[in-house]
């Protein structure tokens, strides 16, 4: 399990949605995924068509910038949060 | 007595104003939408439900709905996509909504293209027809993008719809989207040259005559037109007194087929500005023969004033209440059918869309 912890913006868009989740997946693509089965329509939030990140989200695991295909390791943090470059 | 709500759109989300019954007090909501950027507000017939339109830089697009005056929101995009693979391009933002006669919801997007929604916009599917055109190759972007901006649903049949594309031009559908045909003849593309193409022209705002399917107003990059075929074939009207050609919004009477509003604008190389630095709507009551300059109330001088096409709306009162917000984000209405104006409000964010829900108290 990876612990995934999201940004105020993105939880105003799903009231009731926490800030932290623990959650299963190989890849960030995985656990957005799953992401998206505790929180239904978030994955659209975050993933546009391709599928790629949204241009103006940024994930990082442990730290360090990820894309889809980033592998998830048991016991990583992943951070969701938006780009400065956005707005 | 009913009253009016005006619903506006902005970059920084939607504003909501609440009339009382004489259109002289507004009481100011928002933003909403989280702040989202919003091309577009409709009201949906029969639940009175409030649906935005927009996408953010961040989240990407989606359709919000409201079923209790905008107190709170709800929102979706799913199925609002062309679909993953290499080359597929994400769909920015949501520019455009309206509703058929059988309730379907549709919603037109940048890059252009159609999506409608059976289930009150909880779910959207791609209306293929139009973005397989074959044209659709040759389709390049406006000044403000590829979009899909004005949806125009027959009034009583739900096979019949038009769209209007920026720098592409007006289709009429007659098979429920399965097939569009253009319907640009008459209209002028002075960016190009030669004589005038089946596809390309820029549409800026398209409207239908009140009772009257056939008849439909366009204003154009280049020029105002009426058609009274269906959109098949268009008259130029842009000779018949206004001050510019060019322009954005366009807005009908809700009961007299003959009578609409325009706001022309400078070209764009002229700044877009309203002409002379002074404002004015100008009003024709026979379809577009001639028009009427109408300005009381608005600054005469030193105003550099601008209206997008989505940001003029009217109400269905007697007499009609028309209202538009500038660039600037100033709002102004006027309960005389363009007699004579007032300002709403002059604080807003830079005003992109204005609708008019008239609502029994």
């Amino acid at each position: 399990m990876a612990t995934v912890l999201l940004p105020r913006s993105l939880l105003s868009l799903f009231p009731g949605v926490e800030r932290r989740h623990e959650l299963g997946g190989d890849t960030v693509d995985e656990i957005l995924a799953a992401l998206d089965g505790a929180a239904p329509g978030m994955r659209d939030r975050l993933v546009e068509e391709g599928p790629r990140l949204r241009r103006h989200i940024n994930v990082f695991v442990d730290g360090q910038p990820a894309d889809l295909r980033t592998p998830v390791g048991e016991g990583s943090t992943v951070h969701v949060i938006p780009a400065v470059s956005g707005g | 007595m009913p009253d009016v709500q005006l619903l506006v759109g902005t970059p920084k989300g939607a504003f909501i104003l609440d009339g009382d019954g004489d259109r002289r007090d507004w009481s100011l909501r928002g933003p909403l939408c989280d702040g989202w950027p919003i091309h577009d507000l409709i009201v949906e017939p029969g639940s009175g439900a409030i649906l935005a339109a927009g996408g953010s830089p961040w989240y990407g697009p989606a359709v919000w709905r409201s079923d209790d005056d905008g107190r709170t929101w709800t929102h979706s995009s799913e199925g609002l996509t062309y679909g993953d693979g290499d080359g597929t391009t994400p769909i920015a933002t949501i520019w455009s909504l309206a509703t058929g006669p059988d309730g379907t919801v549709y919603a037109g997007v940048e890059p252009a293209g159609l999506f409608r929604s059976a289930d009150g916009c909880r779910t959207w599917s791609h209306v293929e027809g139009l973005t397989n055109h074959p044209t659709r190759p040759t389709w390049g972007p406006g000044a403000g993008g590829l979009i899909l901006h004005t949806i125009v649903p027959h009034p009583s049949d739900p096979q019949r719809m038009w769209v209007g594309i920026s720098a592409v031009g007006v289709f009429e559908t007659r098979d429920g989207g399965a097939s569009w045909e253009p319907r640009n003849k008459g209209v002028r593309a002075d960016f190009v040259p030669g004589p005038p193409p089946e596809t390309g022209q820029c549409v800026h705002k398209l409207a239908m005559a009140a009772g009257e399917p056939e008849t439909l107003y366009q204003q154009n990059h280049c020029g105002q037109y009426r058609s009274t075929d269906g959109g098949a074939t268009w008259t130029d009207l842009s000779t018949n007194g206004v001050p510019s050609q060019f322009g954005f919004p366009l807005v009908t009477h809700p009961r007299d087929p003959k009578t609409f509003w325009v706001i022309p604008l400078t070209q764009p190389e002229e700044g877009r500005f309203m002409p002379d630095a002074s404002a004015a709507v100008w009003r024709t009551t026979d379809g577009g023969d001639s028009f009427t300059r109408e300005d009381r109330g608005l600054p005469q001088e030193d105003a550099y004033l601008s209206v997008l096409r989505e940001a003029m709306a009217r109400d269905t009162l007697d007499p009609v209440g028309i209202t538009f917000g500038t660039k600037t984000g100033q709002l102004w209405h006027s309960s005389d059918e363009g007699a004579s104006w007032r300002l709403v409000t002059g604080n807003l964010p830079e005003i992109w869309a204005v609708e008019a829900n008239v609502r029994d108290s």
